[in-house]
């Protein structure tokens, strides 16, 4: 079975939205949508490192995703607006990310592949690393749920209740951290933010917990991967963004749904 | 014995240093007040207090298996988070359906339990709040300016309420409060905070004190002269110490 090139295109599609869906909720909630967007863009950096010290590609993305992520963290605050602050960064990443690749002679490697994915050629080595690295994130953000959540509501009542908020801050950066580099091969380092928030946002009207938030987003998550997988089979169009554009369409049709429940 | 005690406690942002040389203590089953003006250190006491400051200096100290129950100055609930009142009362865990509703009893709001938290007014939302600290069974509830927002009616209801669970459950409070006169009725001991302890002692005591003049004026005579009229006692002035560095009131 898997060795279907689309049945290995879908369940990877569907391991990043497992683990993009309650990471997502808390980017959505904590408005830190361009923090994630920061951290993806950065990656390109860590995939030409990588290709330059011949590691492996998600390897080199974590790390770099880690350390982009970690510097915002620490710099926030410090003279700065955040959204000036991630503009410089992102954008710095990104740019030296694609000088970078330029200088690597012998290699002629396909930047679009990482710019936006290249779903249809995940191979079993990457679903591997695709279903551990949404694992640990689902595992990590399940065990730190609670008081992550609690942090998020507002930082005092975290403290009082003895929770620390940077360390659930951290747990968060590198749930992060880990969701951008498997989430690369998917989507790309462009569309990986559009993967996080649109589930999530699309989810929002739809419920009334937290938790059913994170649930529903999942399967949002799901729904698109497949169903925009189909879509750019049938109608031969690239298949992250497919993706993408169907997570698009159930946002706009939850909001719909949203606007006609609130005229009643 | 007390619950919680400050010690030597001073507390700086960067070069700002917004208190200096607090000690404190509150004993089981007292309320307290603290009241300053704007700036004075009143919310880095209690933050201190609970833990999410580090002090520079001094250290903060409480009693065994103590447990503090914290309602915030102000909490924005953000429109994209979804959370009932249920859910909100079980963070961060381990609480029973049935301490819920006991809370949200003690709370005055029993009918609140499946309210989206965004959609409440701004009593019920305090009220909220004082039943997530409540939940714990705490021995120390912790107030900052828990009636900011509400109306006079409003926030008078809240102090009762206070009261009331204090006389119910037999926790100790220690409460910031713009309301003087409402601090005056309702508190065993006020501490006058201005970047250091100006005054401490009973109501009578505070009110009197040339430190608390200096503050807030004579203008709140009215509330003295109410309070005297329904607590006619003798005042003890020995609790009643004095410091007189007041050049960081210009602040």
């Amino acid at each position: 079975m898997l060795d279907d090139f689309m049945v290995r295109a879908a369940l990877a599609g569907i391991g990043v939205a497992f683990a993009a869906a309650p990471l997502g909720c808390f980017v959505v909630w904590r408005r830190m949508a361009y923090f994630g967007d920061a951290t993806a863009h950065a990656a390109i950096l860590g995939v030409a490192l990588s290709l330059a010290f011949s590691m492996s590609i998600f390897v080199g993305a974590v790390i770099v995703a880690l350390v982009m992520a970690l510097t915002v963290s620490f710099l926030s605050g410090r003279g700065y607006a955040m959204d000036t602050l991630l503009g410089v960064l992102a954008h710095s990443a990104l740019a030296f990310g694609l000088v970078a690749v330029s200088f690597l002679s012998g290699i002629r490697i396909d930047l679009m592949a990482y710019l936006f994915g290249d779903i249809l050629a995940v191979s079993h080595d990457d679903l591997a690393v695709i279903w551990g690295g949404a694992l640990l994130v689902m595992l990590l953000i399940c065990w730190r749920w609670s008081a992550l959540l609690t942090s998020t509501l507002n930082e005092d009542l975290a403290y009082a209740s003895g929770i620390n908020p940077k360390r659930e801050q951290l747990a968060l950066t590198i749930a992060l951290a880990v969701t951008v580099a498997v989430a690369i091969k998917v989507v790309g380092v462009l569309l990986i933010a559009a993967m996080l928030i649109i589930p999530a946002a699309a989810a929002r009207p739809l419920s009334r917990t937290p938790e059913g938030m994170a649930m529903i987003a999942g399967l949002i998550g799901t729904l698109s991967a497949v169903v925009g997988l189909r879509a750019a089979y049938v109608f031969d169009t690239p298949a992250g963004p497919s993706i993408v554009c169907v997570a698009a369409i159930t946002f706009l049709l939850s909001s719909v749904l949203k606007g006609v429940q609130s005229t009643r | 014995m007390s619950l919680v005690q400050v010690k030597d406690l001073s507390v700086s942002y960067g070069a700002q240093k917004v208190l200096s040389g607090v000690s404190l203590s509150v004993a089981a089953g007292e309320i307290v007040t603290i009241v300053g003006p704007n700036g004075s250190g009143k919310t880095s006491l209690l933050r201190a207090i609970i833990g999410a400051v580090k002090p520079t200096h001094g250290h903060v100290s409480y009693a065994q298996g103590v447990k503090l129950g914290y309602v915030p100055q102000r909490l924005h609930i953000d429109e994209t988070l979804p959370m009932t009142v249920s859910r909100f009362l079980k963070l961060p865990g381990g609480i029973a359906r049935t301490a819920i509703d006991e809370a949200l009893t003690q709370a005055g709001v029993p009918d609140l339990t499946d309210a989206q938290l965004s959609k409440l007014s701004g009593g019920q939302f305090q009220r909220v709040l004082l039943a997530r600290a409540l939940i714990g069974k705490p021995d120390l509830l912790l107030l900052d300016e828990a009636t900011q927002g509400l109306d006079q009616r409003g926030s008078a209801a809240f102090y009762q309420q206070i009261e009331q669970v204090r006389q119910d459950t037999g926790c100790a409070v220690l409460m910031i409060s713009h309301e003087l006169h409402v601090v005056m009725s309702a508190s065993d001991r006020v501490i006058c905070l201005n970047g250091h302890i100006c005054c401490e002692g009973t109501p009578a005591v505070v009110a009197s004190a040339p430190e608390y003049r200096a503050l807030f004026g004579t203008g709140t005579g009215g509330a003295l002269a109410m309070y005297r009229h329904e607590h006619d006692h003798g005042h003890d002035h020995s609790d009643h110490t004095h410091d007189h560095d007041h050049t960081e009131a210009a602040e």
